[in-house]
């Protein structure tokens, strides 16, 4: 497809083109091919192969991309009841929107912005169009979520005949080209850098971060930017007088232990640039759990048991279906000023049964209904194995071999005619937020 | 208060009570022992709100008085001292911190008042017994192992004891299940006990009490209420809080047509469990149990490690049958057999499975069966 396929790459004093990937021989602004000023150029360039990829305003570049309309408008993805941004194209954000503001703000800030809302069964689609675009790179995709994934490109160099770092910048036009939606890329030693530089440029960046530069180039950062320190930790961090990337750099590993537990021991290795992760494909899921956001908020067990019931059918659907089961039993609350309260109880034995989970959040959620207003419910279960130890027979509870089985001829009816098909009196005829809409697989 | 006692008795009544007091307090004062001095004893009392210790002990009293101070401090600094030394309490004028004084060593600990210390009131008890010690401990030994820790189901926290009568004869059943197993004992029932609310005795009181029984040959005190209990071991006052909940129907639970007889060895038997379940990887894997004809063959097959088999004599005659139980669970049980042979009732691969101790007819395990 390119010209550059078959030329020999291995001199990492020359940068190459990221429009047209010509190599650059020369030490030129621009590009000795197409004009391009976008080169790139560095030390380790040819050497490194792990890689994150991340979409560039992912919804709001998919929407634009199917209305040409769109195309030089600021573009807010988000709405429904509960008004906040989840996207925003980058026309938007140079008014100062952002993710996660609520709507009627972001409208201030940016009266003329087209509001669209969101189309997950479209994202979902595009996003695993790019996803297996990337699993032609590479067997070594490790998806994040529906928009981005680390990729580890190591050994491939004969299969393209490329480096990594040319292989990618080709998969980003080709992206672009094919899709219509553009992507940015970090490369580096390990996924905490290859994050990192995957933000740097955006949009349509591809940034690069080596591991002679690390410990340098991370010493100048924020706390913030190391994976796992957020809002909280990072005041916690600040009041101990620590800021920067760099202050960690020069503490002792006992002295960041003692302090942050195993928090701190992170702290230490990825201050240093050392991140030993690998890109696991399968990587195995901790929790399975479903969670709803209501149109206005609840507060009595009336209103809030149908939920926890869907919900719970919900996550036993899916354990049935990857054939899971779990030990804890994990109920989540949002109270209407925002704060989360999650509360765990661990059963006796490894379960899969919509009965089981629902009845444990119950006695969870029973404690929880104080007359305080939720604005979200989830429940989950944690702690999970396979389903061959699950629900065994118990001596006591007479009644659970019933309902267990009371439960699996439920499930064969749904899946025979529907998930509408049978419903218990727990959920049967309590409106919008017992009916939860059918989850997108993703 | 200041009072002079010897260094053995202190230790002795703190070692009874200051395993009350929990490690991790969000309130004060539950940290602490209470310490009273009266007449010619120290009384000493911890609490955790649900289950209260007392226990007075011999002392010279030269100025009586009360206070708390933090219970497990004082144990550690009292078990250190030396061996045969006698021990001053004295607390200051203010009552702010109480000095601990024995040959060279001094201590001072803060105090918090006595008056915050609560006070988990009895109430009135409807019934009144005595049972031997040893009959007490047996009861409990023989059960605990089965007391279920799984928070969902409450009521399975603890010990039920309750009368019975059963071939003319009223007994005192101790009973406690998880799900998996259940365990049964019982002692005939002693005078007063006729007509006792069934109780549910939670477990840390259950373990406490355990380890209050050193001697097996006093009589312990029994009262009872439908809330609380009362139990005077000695000089010891245990003072409990019951589980408030309603323990199932066990009975149902027994099975009486399990007419497949299998008698084995109990020793050989535990040990063999005990050799092939090395080799499943977690704990609560299964053993599987081949019974044919005067043979038993255990298995565990652990996909990730391998196998492991053993071959047994045991006195069987009905139709060979397939089952697998925890091996933990088997252990447990064999554990608590005093006879050398276990005698076990089975039906199917699927059914309880009963396990009788042939030394002692009061004792009973029920054993749910694994899938495998």
């Amino acid at each position: 497809m390119f010209a550059v396929k078959a030329m020999p790459v291995n001199d990492p004093s020359h940068g190459f083109c990221r429009d047209c990937l010509a190599l650059q021989r020369g030490a030129g602004p621009r590009c000795h091919a197409c004009g391009s000023p976008r080169l790139l150029r560095h030390p380790e360039l040819y050497k490194l192969h792990l890689a994150h990829i991340d979409c560039d305003a992912f919804y709001a570049a998919v929407e634009k991309r199917d209305n040409p309309d769109l195309k030089d408008k600021p573009v807010i993805i988000g709405g429904g009841k509960r008004g906040v941004v989840s996207t925003c194209c980058y026309i938007a954000r140079i008014h100062g929107v952002r993710s996660a503001m609520p709507m009627f703000k972001a409208l201030e800030a940016c009266p003329e912005a087209v509001v669209v809302k969101p189309d997950m069964e479209k994202y979902v689609r595009v996003g695993r169009e790019v996803r297996s675009m990337m699993q032609a790179l590479t067997p070594l995709v490790e998806p994040i979520s529906i928009d981005e994934a680390f990729l580890d490109l190591d050994g491939t160099e004969r299969l393209h005949g490329l480096p990594p770092a040319l292989v990618l910048a080709r998969f980003a036009v080709a992206v672009e080209k094919e899709i219509g939606i553009t992507v940015s890329a970090g490369l580096s030693y390990c996924k905490f850098l290859a994050k990192i530089a995957s933000d740097f440029r955006k949009p349509r960046g591809f940034a690069v971060i080596g591991e002679a530069e690390a410990v340098g180039f991370l010493a100048e950062q924020p706390v913030t930017m190391i994976w796992g320190v957020g809002k909280a930790f990072a005041a916690t961090l600040e009041s101990d007088g620590i800021r920067s990337i760099g202050q960690l750099q020069r503490m002792d590993r006992n002295d960041l232990m003692r302090r942050y537990g195993t928090m701190g021991s992170r702290l230490y290795h990825l201050s240093r640039g050392q991140d030993d992760r690998r890109v696991s494909p399968d990587h195995e899921a901790k929790s399975v759990s479903a969670e709803t956001t209501f149109d206005s908020d609840l507060a009595s067990t009336t209103d809030l048991v149908p939920v926890l019931r869907a919900l719970s059918e919900k996550v036993s659907a899916r354990l049935k279906k990857a054939r899971i089961a779990g030990r804890t039993v994990v109920l989540k609350l949002k109270t209407q000023d925002f704060k989360t309260r999650t509360r765990n109880r661990q059963l006796a034995d490894p379960t899969r049964l919509a009965d089981r989970i629902f009845q444990t959040g119950m006695q969870l959620l029973e404690k929880e209904t104080d007359g305080t207003k939720y604005r979200l419910l989830g429940i989950g279960v944690s702690d999970l194995s396979d389903d061959e130890r699950a629900d065994p027979p118990d001596l006591v509870d007479l009644q659970s071999r019933k309902r267990a089985l009371a439960e699996s001829a439920i499930d064969t009816l749904r899946d025979k005619f529907g998930r509408k098909a049978v419903e218990t009196g727990y959920t049967f005829g309590k409106g919008r937020n017992a009916h939860p809409p059918e989850p997108i697989e993703d | 208060m200041r009072v002079i006692l010897e260094r053995s008795n202190l230790l002795k009544s703190l070692n009874h009570v200051h395993r009350v007091v929990e490690r991790r307090n969000t309130i004060p004062i539950l940290s602490n022992v209470l310490l009273q001095a009266n007449g010619a004893s120290l009384e000493l009392k911890a609490t955790d709100l649900d289950l209260e210790i007392s226990e007075a002990t011999p002392a010279s009293v030269e100025q009586g008085g009360a206070t708390t101070v933090p219970a497990h401090l004082l144990y550690d600094i009292v078990r250190k001292l030396p061996d045969g030394a006698e021990v001053m309490l004295k607390t200051d004028e203010d009552g702010n911190a109480m000095s601990v004084v024995s040959g060279r060593s001094s201590f001072r600990l803060q105090c918090l008042p006595q008056s915050d210390f609560p006070e988990l009131s009895a109430g009135t008890f409807s019934h009144i017994f005595r049972l031997d010690a040893h009959a007490l401990k047996g009861l409990i030994e023989k059960t605990q192992f089965a007391i279920s820790t799984e928070e969902t189901r409450y009521y399975l926290n603890g010990i039920y004891l309750h009368t019975h009568e059963s071939g003319g004869k009223l007994m005192l059943r101790a009973v406690a299940t998880d799900g998996h197993r259940l365990a049964r004992a019982e002692v005939e029932a002693p005078a007063g006990s006729e007509g006792m609310p069934g109780i549910i005795i939670p477990r840390k009181t259950v373990s406490e009490l355990q380890k209050l029984i050193d001697d097996p040959d006093i009589a312990v005190t029994t009262e009872i209420s439908d809330t609380k209990m009362r139990l005077t071991i000695g000089g010891v006052i245990l003072t409990s809080k019951l589980i408030d909940g309603t323990f199932p129907d066990y009975q149902r639970v027994i099975p009486s047509g399990n007419d497949k007889q299998l008698v084995i060895d109990r020793q050989s038997f535990a040990a063999a469990v005990d050799r092939v379940s090395t080799i499943s990887s977690e704990r609560g894997r299964a053993v599987k149990l081949s019974i044919a004809d005067g043979l038993v063959t255990l298995a565990v097959n652990n996909p990730d490690s391998g196998s492991a088999v053993e071959e047994l004599p045991a006195d069987y005659a009905s139709d060979p049958i397939e089952i697998g139980f925890n091996a933990k669970y088997l252990l447990d049980v064999a554990a608590q057999l005093k006879g050398s042979e276990a005698r076990f009732m089975l039906a199917d691969a699927g059914s309880p499975t009963l396990i009788h101790d042939t030394a002692d007819e009061n004792a009973l395990y029920v054993l749910m069966p694994m899938r495998v």
